[in-house]
């Protein structure tokens, strides 16, 4: 009895692609696996679990982050992007486009979070050399090391936007 | 992957996270980014009864000018520490480290209190607040106090703060006019942390001799390293390349560090002499252009 007051579960509020949540949470809950389990957003992939590979990028205020290494009840009173929100009424964010034209995935298993990591050093640096790209990637792994075409959809992103800041 | 159960409380003051950490003793962990401790509790090496959030703590974010002191707040994370225009613009070698650390999502979540309470022998702020002569704010269950970086990082994992206390800011002294800051790191290929790394403030006078030199090492013991004998080395001295590589041939003196399968205790002294050299460079090289 002590004990489930003790890790009582914990109530949040969240707005995840522009829809607002009201949650019960465990605090254990990684938000990763809330956004899976409890809001069926799989777009967010578990790939290490370890906090390495970046597969569980998501904006977390904005920012790139790791779902896997970020609890759920830290992200009360957040907004959250997923991969799932970046197209608006059925078009593709460029950064999603430039994926598809240039090749820029191979399994597919490293791809929302590459475009999440894209997306958010499109959103701070508009017009990225291909050096530039890569720095913003490293924290996202691609296990079929489809690297350059992943830089390339980037640079493809990038030209369509116009090397303009586009905020979505 | 799970942590084991745990209770969460947000913390609103840090008053109340002193008092929380008070009544819970042992059991209870205070959590800012949280991107050491998710992940040793995901992997049961850490099994906290509490976390006590101070991200939901106003007024422990950002950066300011306080006198002749930057000072940091705790909550602050890397990225806003790397963009902040009073750190660019008075201590460069801070934004070196902050851009360094593990990767983007890890810059944008990492706190600078954070990696200074956890004292990761692997760490980089630790490094680059020895040699800039930091001091960390430290609130206990009644009043404060503030030590010094060069009495803080005791061992692997052990700092000078008491279990009940939180830090609160980091105060960096601004260096005196012809100063120049740098911090060099070598990375481990694989997990981003330090392998050996290195961190210099260097006070030039007008006529280009060495008014003062701090110089501390990352990588070679359980915490930073000051290189005392690089330091003295310098001292009075005309900044010239000789005279630099000279110093800093005396960087590992002393060191001990400990040989890994991806580096020898032999290859960390050398890479040390290396980096201090450099970082004394870059240092030096800013010294004169500002
Ligand atoms: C993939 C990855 C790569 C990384 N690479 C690097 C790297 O290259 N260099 C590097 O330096 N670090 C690296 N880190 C570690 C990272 O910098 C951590 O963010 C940092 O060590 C801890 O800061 P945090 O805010 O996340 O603290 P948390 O994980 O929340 O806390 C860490 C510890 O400090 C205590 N604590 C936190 N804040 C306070 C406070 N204000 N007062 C008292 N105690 C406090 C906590 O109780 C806990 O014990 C990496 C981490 C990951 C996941
Ligand atoms: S699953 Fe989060 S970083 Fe790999
Ligand atoms: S496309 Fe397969 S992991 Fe990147």
């Amino acid at each position: 009895m002590a004990a489930e007051i003790e890790f009582a579960a914990v109530p949040i509020k969240v707005t995840v692609n522009g829809v607002k949540h009201e949650a019960v949470v465990e605090p254990r809950t990684l938000l990763v696996y809330f956004l899976r389990e409890h809001l069926n957003l799989t777009g967010a992939h578990v790939g290490c679990d370890t906090s390495q590979c970046g597969a569980c990028t998501i904006q977390l205020n904005g920012r790139a982050v790791k779902s896997c290494t970020i609890l759920a009840v830290q992200a009360n009173e957040a907004e959250i992007t997923t991969v799932e929100g970046l197209a608006r009424e059925g078009v593709l964010h460029p950064v999603q486009e430039g994926f598809r034209e240039k090749h820029g995935l191979q399994c597919g298993y490293c791809t929302p979070g590459m475009i999440m990591t894209a997306v958010s050093l499109l959103e701070t640096n508009p017009n990225p050399t291909e050096e530039e790209i890569r720095h913003g990637l490293e924290g996202n792994l691609c296990r079929c090391t489809g690297y350059i075409n992943i830089v390339e959809s980037i640079r493809w992103a990038a030209e369509k936007m116009g090397g303009k800041n586009v905020s979505r | 992957m799970f942590p084991a159960s745990f209770g969460y409380v947000a913390a609103h003051s840090v008053e109340e996270a002193v008092q929380l950490l008070t009544k819970h003793g042992e059991d209870a962990k205070l959590l800012a980014g949280g991107h050491s401790l998710i992940p040793a509790m995901k992997l049961r090496l850490a099994s906290p009864r509490t976390l006590i959030d101070l991200a939901t703590v106003p007024g422990l974010r950002g950066v300011r000018m306080d006198g002749n002191t930057l000072a940091i707040g705790a909550l602050t994370v890397y990225a806003d520490v790397a963009s902040s225009e009073l750190v660019q613009k008075h201590l460069p070698g801070l934004v070196d480290a902050a851009s360094v650390i593990g990767d983007v999502q890890v810059r944008n979540r990492g706190t600078i209190g954070g990696s200074i309470a956890h004292a990761d022998p692997g760490a980089d702020f630790p490094v680059i607040l020895t040699a800039l002569n930091a001091s960390f704010v430290l609130q206990p269950r009644s009043g404060s106090r503030t030590v010094a970086a060069d009495d803080f990082f005791i061992d692997f994992y052990t700092t000078a703060m008491a279990a009940n206390e939180v830090l609160t800011e980091i105060r960096v002294p601004l260096p005196m006019a012809g100063s120049g800051t740098a911090y060099v790191k070598l990375p481990h290929p694989a997990s981003g942390y330090v392998v050996v790394s290195a961190g210099a403030l260097i006070t030039r006078q007008p006529s280009g001799s060495c008014a003062l030199a701090r110089v501390a090492l990352g990588g070679l013991g359980s915490g930073p390293v000051r290189a005392v004998a690089t330091e003295t080395e310098l001292q009075g001295k005309p900044l010239t390349p000789e005279v630099i590589a000279a110093a800093a041939a005396r960087a590992a003196e002393e060191t001990d560090p400990e040989g890994d399968t991806y580096a020898s205790a032999e290859y960390k002294r050398h890479v040390a002499i290396v980096y201090t050299r450099r970082a004394i460079e870059a240092a030096v090289q800013r010294a004169s252009a500002s």
